[in-house]
């Protein structure tokens, strides 16, 4: 080893770092994209149960809700750097955006609380955790910021809601966060590790590491 | 199914200005918007919007293909808001959880009222821009990091062909022997592994356009912009134009006595 | 930077490269990629560097581009309990030796090379043709003023100057969007340009596009190649030297055999074409289709009609619904193709060929029963269907698959199981059927030893094999393929070829859509080419039979 690089890679080392490379961005980027894509398949089927469900028991909706949270806990557990939560829902909800959504422009803040709602759970783990429990934690914390933000922000759908139903609303998507969000992140996390295109990040062992440690 | 991420041939006067001044004033009018439920302030602000449309390009029948989902969406939001809003004024209907009431059925009729009016401008404001404007501006007049606009710009790219991709991966799936048909059951699971092979392409493809990104010298703290993010005078234009809508929506409210502060109404 | 100037010749200085003792480990393996490398290439030098797969070709491309990672995942989460200061665990990335262009590590002269690899998709980067070129040039910090002259200069050398520069890059073909790939380089004025396979997924015009812009771009700017691929008649008249790489060892040097072509292909032509490189002139030994095509022991009666497509018209798209105004009637898409008729027929050959959007693949789906027409029918007859009904787009996911079996061009997009035994069994047991022929199939495609692996971590070859092997497992009378031969190596595509010709042989139909004349003149039977869609005549279809090819044993 030259001696500039052997300088230069004991400083990366060293730094080992919470800087975002080039290949995080845009894988983080693109499953957000995918993520999208794979919702709007899904909400096109998805709509025949939906709008009978909505017009029956509104709240209920949130129990889809975990749908849209995917990318936040996915775009985490596999860049493994402070802010992906974040990035990837906020990401996603540029997409929701510009294919056309029914909440405006509102969309990029409920984006940017759901993917709060993840990151707080992982930031508390010091981001060193990536196991199911914790997961399904984050997909939690992202469905009840959104429960939050459709019950209590202006702009929310819910509102005008009375109490109980906005309780029953965010009971809902927290639940769904956990389960949709988080419990199927995980799993396709292992997945994706299992079939190697995982290799040049952090979470290239997922499939071997603890369930619950 | 592969839409187009580019805006050629939209010759509109909004279809120039800058991206960061329309979406201003697209915030402004949503967030006044948001700060009351009645259907004077929506409907205000609605007929203006829809005024505005040949200045963005757009016409009624285009909007309507684009946008009828929206309106769906707004009704049953209306709904929603109708039944489970707390009940004031006369009871029209008591059926258990659901109850609609002369005050719920107003605040319905001004939520979807509203919903429109929030959604509208948001289409508006897409379809006369270019998220490759969209994304100068940010990067150049917001400065926003560079990497992050740009690596999310790169990958929205790959949507149309991402789109595409679950088609096929649904057809080569089909052909194992993986059903779209079937109980509730089974099409989730053929959807969920549907949704497993598009993420293992995403991941494949978003790695090697990383690379091809690094390798063209991206990723250094700094670059420089080919083509300047500017503003214009047309700009101000816009953005007084969103303050003046923002701004006649409320006053309407307020003299029609309906301006109905979403905090003050809860209880 | 280097010297800003207008005209590429004076602002491009050739690189040289310098290896010694050079390796790399990836991250998380616990085998290096490469090492021992010792290799001096002169600036100016035209390389095509050929070798096996394993032999660290791209490795070494990425690493003078200056892509290969800093060794830092940021695994900051890993629950390695060895830590950053144990220095070289298998967790990290590993370099030893040297590896300079122009004296200097490829990653501190960012932009001294430029890279293009095989997936055309994600050679492009922006939307806009050209923001795509000048991409390069803006993150190099080049004045802006001095951006735009590049841009056009750029287009001009690999011929899409008439394009406007707004021109949205997903219209491109995949030539075209290789070709643009090389613009955005050029417009970097890059001493060194790297090649990683970059005509593998293209069709011959596009090859043939790309191989003479790199010719023209060379000629004028003089800069340094490298390039890696396995069809060396593509490149062997433009490069000026071989290197053969070999999989690293301890001992043994990277470099297996190092000089001008002819003299390489001379002396290794045998250890070259055992690789599964394709040397020019050589096509690999298949086996030749039986005299007749009624073979005795066949499965069904040889030549029975299986399935008919006429006046067919095909799309992607499904209809759409017409709204409200239109009363909500399903408007038919557009076509791809139409007018086509053809019939498949049990133990021949139906190859089918045109150029880009011509609807060939489109058109091989909607005939094997996963696309419905646009107009026009497919029917299968009694011999196929047994029973099942006429329209196989009609058919259950479980009965298609026992009639009729697609491949599909890329493997990755077929695999739905982690394990490679349990995606031969799928079909099987789906069918509540015992898997009496996946062994045959394992032992035939040599994927024996692959069993416990998962599938998509399987080498181009092996993938290939795979999902021809899922498929078939299901006993399918008809086979249709996409593009099989497309990226394989010479064994690969030898090992395909005849075991295709045995199964004609054996009374099975096949269907194949393909640039590769070789591989249809193997296959024999009936060739359907489609017209591009701007030449259509009434009828866009011609058909043409043709004896099976005779090729050396």
């Amino acid at each position: 080893m030259t001696e500039t690089s052997a300088a230069a890679a004991h400083q990366a080392r060293t730094r080992r770092s919470y800087n975002w490379r080039v290949v995080d961005i845009v894988v983080a980027a693109l499953i957000a994209v995918a993520g999208g894509v794979i919702f709007w398949a899904w909400s096109q089927g998805a709509n025949l149960v939906s709008a009978p469900v909505n017009a029956f028991y509104p709240p209920l909706t949130g129990l889809y809700a975990g749908g849209w949270m995917i990318p936040a806990v996915l775009g985490m557990l596999i860049i493994r750097k402070p802010g992906a939560a974040l990035f990837c829902e906020a990401v996603a909800a540029t997409g929701e955006l510009i294919m056309g959504s029914q909440y405006g422009t509102t969309v990029l803040i409920s984006g940017v609380l759901q993917g709060l709602g993840a990151e707080l759970v992982f930031a508390a783990f010091a981001y060193r955790k990536f196991n199911l429990p914790v997961s399904l934690l984050a997909g939690a914390g992202a469905g009840l910021f959104c429960g939050l933000n459709d019950s209590f922000l202006p702009w929310g759908w819910n509102i005008a809601y009375a109490g109980g139903d906005k309780l029953a609303y965010i009971i809902f998507t927290a639940l769904s966060g956990a389960v949709i969000a988080g419990g199927l992140s995980w799993l396709a996390t292992r997945g994706l590790a299992r079939t190697g295109v995982l290799s040049s990040f952090a979470s290239r062992k997922a499939a071997t590491e603890p369930v619950f440690s | 199914m592969r839409q187009e991420l580019t805006l050629r041939g939209n010759q509109a006067v909004l279809a120039r200005a800058n991206p960061l001044a329309k979406f201003t004033a697209v915030t402004l009018i949503t967030m006044v918007l948001a700060l009351s439920i009645d259907w004077v302030s929506a409907s205000v602000a609605l007929a203006f919007e829809l005024a505005l449309l040949p200045l963005a390009g757009l016409t009624l029948g285009l909007l309507w293909q684009r946008g009828w989902p929206l309106i769906l969406a707004a009704a049953l939001g209306g709904w929603s808001t109708t039944i489970l809003a707390p009940d004031s004024g006369q009871i029209l209907l008591d059926a258990r959880i659901w109850s609609i009431s002369e005050g719920s059925l107003e605040l319905g009729l001004g939520f979807m009222l509203r919903g429109l009016a929030i959604a509208l401008p948001a289409v508006l404001l897409m379809s006369c821009t270019d998220p490759t404007d969209l994304a100068d501006a940010l990067a150049q007049k917001a400065r926003l990091p560079h990497r992050f606009v740009l690596g999310t710009l790169a990958a929205l790219r790959l949507v149309g062909l991402m789109a595409e991709e679950w088609q096929t991966i649904g057809m080569a799936r089909h052909a194992r022997g993986v059903g779209s048909h079937g109980n509730p059951l089974q099409r989730l699971r053929a959807t969920l592994g549907q949704s497993f092979g598009l993420l293992v392409q995403a991941v494949r493809r978003a790695s090697r356009l990383a690379v091809t990104m690094e390798a063209r010298g991206f990723g250094n703290a700094r670059r420089t912009w080919a083509r300047a993010s500017v503003f214009t005078g047309l700009d101000a234009w816009v953005v007084l134009g969103g303050l003046l809508i923002a701004g006649t929506a409320v006053a309407s409210a307020l003299a029609a006595g309906t301006w109905n502060m979403v905090f003050l109404s809860q209880q | 930077m280097p010297a800003h100037s207008t005209s590429a010749g004076a602002g491009v200085r050739p690189a040289s490269i310098t290896a010694r003792g050079w390796g790399w480990r990836h991250a998380g393996r616990s085998r290096p990629a490469i090492s021992g490398l010792d290799l001096d290439i002169r600036a100016g030098e035209r390389v095509l560097l050929l070798g096996p797969s394993g032999a660290g070709k791209s490795t070494l491309l990425h690493a003078l581009a200056g892509v290969l990672g800093d060794g830092s995942a940021g695994d900051i989460g890993t629950v390695s309990g060895a830590g950053p200061a144990a220095g070289g665990t298998a967790e990290d990335a590993d370099e030893t030796g040297s590896l300079l262009i122009d004296g200097v590590p490829p990653r501190a002269g960012r932009g001294r090379a430029g890279l293009m690899q095989q997936d055309p998709e994600t050679q492009v980067v922006l939307s806009r043709l050209g923001d795509d070129v000048a991409f390069g040039a803006e993150n190099l910090s080049v004045p802006p003023a001095e951006i735009w002259p590049r841009v056009a200069e750029a287009l001009d050398d690999v011929g899409l100057g008439r394009l406007p520069l707004d021109h949205p890059t997903s219209a491109l073909s995949g030539g075209q969007k290789q070709r643009l790939a090389l613009a955005g380089i050029l417009a970097m004025r890059p001493g060194l340009i790297l090649l990683d396979e970059p005509t593998a997924n293209l069709d011959p015009a596009g090859v043939l596009d790309v191989r003479d812009a790199v010719g023209r771009t060379l000629d004028k700017t003089g800069a340094t190649l490298v390039v890696v691929e396995h069809r060396v008649s593509v490149w062997k008249d433009l490069v000026d030297r071989i290197v053969v790489l070999q999989p690293g060892s301890a001992t043994d040097s990277a470099v297996l055999i190092d000089g001008p072509p002819d003299q390489v292909l001379a002396q290794a032509r045998d250890m070259l074409t055992a690789a599964g490189v394709w040397v020019p002139g050589y096509v690999p030994a298949t086996r030749a289709r039986a005299g007749q095509p009624a073979g005795p022991g066949g499965a069904g009666t040889a030549g029975q009609l299986l399935l008919a497509a006429e006046d067919l018209a095909v799309s992607r798209e499904r209809p759409r619904r017409a709204g409200l105004r239109g009363g909500f009637r399903p408007v038919p898409p557009e076509p791809v193709q139409s007018g086509i008729a053809a019939q498949v027929r049990a133990g021949e050959a139906l190859t089918i060929t045109g150029p880009n959007g011509s609807g060939k693949s489109t058109f091989a789906l909607t005939l094997a029963g996963l696309l419905a027409p646009v107009s026009g029918t497919v029917s299968a007859t009694y011999d196929l269907s047994a029973g099942a009904g006429i329209d196989p787009y009609r058919w259950k996911a479980q009965q298609l698959i026992s009639r009729i079996g697609t491949v599909f061009q890329e493997p990755e997009h077929q695999f739905v199981t982690g394990r490679v035994l349990d995606e031969l069994m799928f079909g099987p047991k789906h069918l509540g059927r015992g898997g009496d022929r996946v062994d045959e199939l394992l032992e035939r495609l040599r994927l024996t030893e692959l069993v416990d692996a998962n599938p998509y971590t399987l080498s181009g070859g092996e993938k290939r094999r795979l999902s021809v092997a899922t498929v078939l497992a299901a006993h399918p009378q008809v086979l249709v393929l996409d593009e099989p031969t497309f990226g394989q190596d010479a064994n690969t595509w030898a090992e395909l070829a005849s075991f295709l010709s045995e199964l004609l042989d054996s009374g099975t139909a096949v269907v194949s859509v393909t640039h590769d004349a070789e591989f249809s003149d193997v296959l024999g039977g009936t060739r359907l080419s489609l017209r591009a869609p701007e030449q259509q005549t009434p009828h866009g279809v011609e058909m043409r039979r043709r004896e099976p090819g005779r090729v050396a044993p």
